[in-house]
């Protein structure tokens, strides 16, 4: 089981799961960032804009493919 | 350091009281380490946070700003990450913010009937991410698509190249210009050809999907991710959640592994995790909705 390396996580996984994902609780602040349309069309607009500055949309890109395993 | 109005409170997540103390220098959003909160039983891990950043309107623009929320989502992971190597927390959306603590402490008292209900039944899990993307299916026969691909989307590959092909084809082999029909037959052909790979990938994903199913606990199938943000070549057409026992991590991980002796040509299949349960909060199931069908 060498194929599944440990490697920095790739943003896009984890704004899968923060923004869709995690317990949706209406805190005293942030009662409108919860609702999930609304963080839906706030990434959307982040990839618009990511999409207008390829190659590179992070600073911090390094490794970020990730852990991948090829299927030959 | 009382706590005063310019200083909200960030919650990472919800969970049973620890057995086992968080490692001394785990920082969160801000570089500030996270605190218990402890109420009736149950736990909130939150932290101070700035109101200039997380009160509702710079919260909102912030999270415009792909830098700002790339550095808050990591500080929020190392939280949850280090939270779920000592038991299985109930990780909260990103940026969940109240005014004090005794917001937080009503928080739990609301909630309190709803969270020990998700926390039972993550109970012992963590969640794997499998993700399958699929190489353009044309990339290595077609390379006249390689130079319009600029703006990520491979969908649109398929339809400009179409519009663009007799001034691309023409200037490819200009010893031998295609006639109209070959033209039409080549791009049927190809066509065809893409609608098989589209065809196979499709089957693979399903089998994959179904099969990991079987093994976990519980399943999520997340929106497919755009290609130019997830940094991956090729399309993904199947980006899923499953719920899986610890005990049982190892086994799910082999059978992922296992998928790399399959005869599945330009596909390439992605495991991510352990993370904690982020995507099996929901009270009740909730439909990803169309994974795997993203044409």
């Amino acid at each position: 089981m060498t194929v599944v390396e440990r490697r920095e996580i790739a943003l896009v996984d984890l704004l899968d799961r923060l923004l869709a994902g995690g317990v949706v609780i209406t805190g005293d602040i942030t009662l409108r960032i919860a609702d999930v349309d609304l963080v839906r069309i706030d990434l959307n607009a982040l990839i618009s804009s990511v999409n207008e500055q390829v190659p590179s949309p992070w600073p911090d890109s390094g490794p970020m493919p990730s852990s991948r395993m090829e299927l030959e | 350091m009382s706590a005063t109005s310019d200083e909200l409170r960030y919650v990472y997540a919800v969970c049973r009281p620890l057995d086992a103390p968080l490692a001394a220098d785990l920082t969160g959003v801000g570089g500030v380490p996270p605190r218990q909160l402890n109420h009736e039983g149950l736990v909130a891990l939150v932290g101070p946070v700035p109101a200039r950043d997380f009160a509702e309107e710079p919260l909102r623009a912030h999270l415009e700003d792909l830098d700002w929320l790339s550095e808050t989502a990591r500080a929020h992971q190392r939280v949850i990450g280090a939270l779920t190597s000592v038991t299985c927390p109930l990780p909260l959306r990103l940026a969940t913010v109240f005014r004090d603590d005794s917001g937080v402490r009503a928080m739990l008292q609301d909630g309190a009937e709803r969270f020990w209900r998700i926390l039972d039944r993550i109970d012992g899990c963590v969640e794997w991410g499998v993700k399958v993307h699929m190489e353009s299916p044309d990339h290595s026969s077609d390379n006249r698509s390689s130079d319009n691909r600029t703006s990520g989307g491979h969908s649109s590959d398929i339809r400009s190249s179409d519009k663009q092909s007799s001034a691309t084809a023409g200037g490819e082999a200009p010893e031998k210009p295609l006639s109209g029909r070959d033209y039409l037959r080549l791009r049927r052909q190809q066509r065809t050809a893409q609608d098989e790979g589209w065809k196979r990938a499709e089957a693979f994903a399903q089998r994959l999907h179904e099969e990991l199913s079987r093994h976990a606990d519980d399943a999520r199938l997340h929106a497919p991710q755009n290609s130019s943000l997830s940094d991956t070549p090729g399309r993904n057409i199947l980006n899923a959640a499953y719920l899986v026992p610890r005990a049982h991590s190892e086994e799910f991980v082999e059978l992922v592994d296992a998928t790399k002796d399959e005869d599945a040509a330009g596909l390439t299949v992605e495991l991510t995790g352990p993370w904690a349960a982020y995507s099996f909060t929901g009270d009740d199931v909730e439909s990803g909705g169309g994974a795997g069908r993203s044409r």
